[in-house]
């Protein structure tokens, strides 16, 4: 059975002296000696502390690239040109960043569906749910400044395609955008600003994050099996036993990761952006990066002609138009997620006792990966359809599936406790054919 | 932790004990080795980058300096002086005696060709730029060049002969492509 004793080194007297004063020592063992943890986490619970390890690289070696990089119109993609071929080591400390941005998404995006399949959104977790949201819209606006900066064709033209979003809005549309952009267009003092802000955002994301653990120490993680922790022996301390499994979990992230570094560097990129800006010609073909296509999709899905025409026939005047009812709908994709907790008020969290919720669970991933799919598609054709459908799925899965499936669906009967089904005497009666005991614990 | 393990299984400890000692140790060694590598290019990127290092070199044509005049070139960042020194000068230079000099060097270990005198220009006090290369400009006691930030005095050699500064001017890696061009670094 697991052990949850203070370390050793809290007796030393140096360590003493400075508790005392500062009760760092007494908080470290507190919230990784003595924190308890579902013994059952399986290798999904990797990736949140995995996408902390990925913001540490990629804060460490921006901060490097702001090193050498020249936050102006003119210099600016000569700078990162630079990097590539001047700066010691240059190439990869930069090849390090844009793949780890990829890498960044790829872990929160499974980091999300993990705790959209197990139902970690759940109460008491509400909150904590909340706060993840707000750090994805976090790095979507710092990831898209961050593209931004080495001023190719896909940076400029994608910071015009996504300011002029912002004209979509009533009445100070064009007001705002003109903000953002300090000029008439995107031009250096958008570019000077989005770098300052790129530098400044992954340090709010980190008292985010902060927040983020706080409140997932409050009631500790949630479990493949989704029902709370009833005992000593359902849990096991996270030192050393999850250390040491995020670790392992770790360097496979890494493998993979300098595979792309060393064998693939621009495999997520577009090779447009080694084109220098140019604000009199735009790419023939315009796509976000990867992990905005779903977004990029549904904004492009709403018709042209649909909510307008049908807005104006009832208000008599225009007060939504295409362009807006698209802005609202990729904005609402994520907004969606906020009300979240409160769209799927099924008292079970884990999809495993969840026989229908699991099967739409998957349809909604296989809707998220075509949207991704379409993004990436011209919209021209049968992708347009397509794009409808599954953003129209998009929302029925969240507005119209979960809340129903949690009046509707019978689920199967939850286990005793965590431990119960291996131990077969976790909390009270044991029953059925789960209650065998295990050889091993 | 061992020491638990120990106690609850005192037939295997010992084994036990080094195995898991032996394992701690080989992960650790390992872990420092790749630290090590992953913080080398993070040190070496704030060294000089290729293309600075590609401007390291410069070369001067010194066929319009005429005898008595000094020029001021920029290398690497820092000034240059490139003088044609007079007779007179030469000669002062290789009068001093070692018992005079703060950092005691003979004249003719300075240059390369008595008349030509090469000098990085940044006195090796505190790294301010010593006046005496433009006309007009104080020479200090020793006709040579005047550090205005904290008094130094060079002579004609370039070397500190009064003042706080500890080591003669550096004299930079040069040579002379032709007898008209000199090549510095």
């Amino acid at each position: 059975m697991a052990q949850f004793q203070k370390p050793a080194w809290l007796d030393n007297s140096l360590v003493r002296w400075v508790d005392h004063r500062l009760p760092i020592f007494t908080f470290m063992s507190h919230e990784l000696y003595e924190y308890p943890t579902p013994r059952n986490l399986n290798y999904w619970w990797n990736f949140g502390s995995l996408a902390g390890i990925v913001l540490v690289i990629m804060i460490v070696t921006g901060i490097t690239l702001a090193m050498h990089y020249t936050p102006h119109t003119e210099l600016a993609f000569d700078s990162v040109e630079r990097i590539m071929r001047d700066v010691n080591y240059g190439w990869l400390i930069r090849y390090v960043h844009m793949n780890g941005g990829s890498a960044f998404f790829i872990v929160v995006y499974i980091h999300i569906f993990r705790g959209m399949y197990f139902g970690s959104y759940k109460s008491p977790r509400e909150i904590l749910w909340i706060l993840g949201v707000v750090i994805l819209l976090l790095m979507m606006a710092t990831a898209f400044m961050g593209y931004v900066l080495p001023w190719g064709q896909m940076s400029f033209w994608g910071a015009t395609v996504i300011t002029n979003l912002f004209s979509a809005i009533p009445l100070v549309g064009d007001w705002v955008v003109t903000l953002l952009w300090g000029g008439f267009a995107v031009d250096n003092p958008t570019l000077n600003r989005f770098f300052s802000l790129h530098y400044l955002m992954p340090f709010v994301l980190v008292g985010v994050i902060v927040l983020h653990i706080w409140a997932l120490h409050a009631h500790g993680s949630n479990n493949p099996v989704g029902i709370d922790t009833k005992g000593e022996q359902d849990v096991i301390p996270f030192h050393p036993y999850y250390t040491v499994k995020d670790m392992f979990g770790l360097g496979v992230f890494l493998i993979l990761f300098a595979g792309f570094i060393f064998f693939a560097p621009n495999f997520f990129g577009e090779p447009d952006n080694y084109i220098p800006a140019n604000s009199l010609s735009t790419p023939a073909h315009i796509v976000p990066e990867w992990y905005f296509l779903p977004f990029y999709a549904i904004l492009r899905a709403v018709p042209a002609n649909f909510i307008g025409e049908w807005t104006t026939a009832w208000m008599g005047f225009i007060l939504i138009e295409a362009k807006l009812a698209g802005v609202l709908a990729m904005f609402g994709s994520i907004a969606v997620l906020f009300v979240l907790p409160w769209l799927d008020r099924s008292p079970v969290r884990s999809s495993r006792f969840r026989p229908m919720y699991k099967w739409f669970f998957w349809i909604f991933l296989i809707d998220c990966l075509v949207l991704g799919y379409i993004g990436a598609k011209p919209a021209e054709g049968i992708f347009i359809m397509i794009g409808r459908v599954a953003t129209a799925w998009y929302f029925l899965h969240f507005i119209a599936v979960i809340p129903l499936l949690a009046k509707f669906e019978k689920t199967k009967e939850l286990p005793k406790s965590i431990s119960e089904p291996v131990l077969g005497s976790g909390g009270g009666g044991a029953t059925g054919a789960s209650a065998k005991p295990m050889e091993k614990a | 932790m061992a020491d638990t393990e120990g106690a609850a299984a005192p037939e295997h400890s010992h084994e036990g004990e080094t195995r898991r000692d032996f394992l701690q140790l080989a992960t650790g060694a390992f872990g420092a080795v790749g630290v090590a590598a992953v913080a080398w290019p993070f040190i070496q990127q704030m060294n000089p980058a290729a293309d600075t290092l590609a401007l390291a070199t410069i070369e001067i044509d010194i066929s319009k300096i005429e005898i008595g005049q000094a020029i001021k070139v920029k290398w690497r960042g820092k000034p240059v002086f490139i003088r044609h020194r007079t007779k007179a000068e030469i000669d002062a230079a290789k009068a001093v005696k070692a018992g005079d000099m703060i950092d005691p060097q003979d004249d003719s270990a300075r240059v390369k060709k008595p008349e030509w005198l090469v000098l990085v220009g940044v006195c090796t006090h505190l790294g301010c730029i010593p006046l005496g290369t433009s006309r007009g400009e104080t020479k200090g006691d020793f006709s040579g060049w005047f550090c205005p930030c904290h008094g130094s005095h060079y002579d004609t050699s370039g070397r500190i002969r009064k003042g706080p500064a500890p080591r003669n001017l550096e004299v930079p890696e040069y040579s002379f492509v032709s007898d008209t061009v000199v090549k510095i670094g």
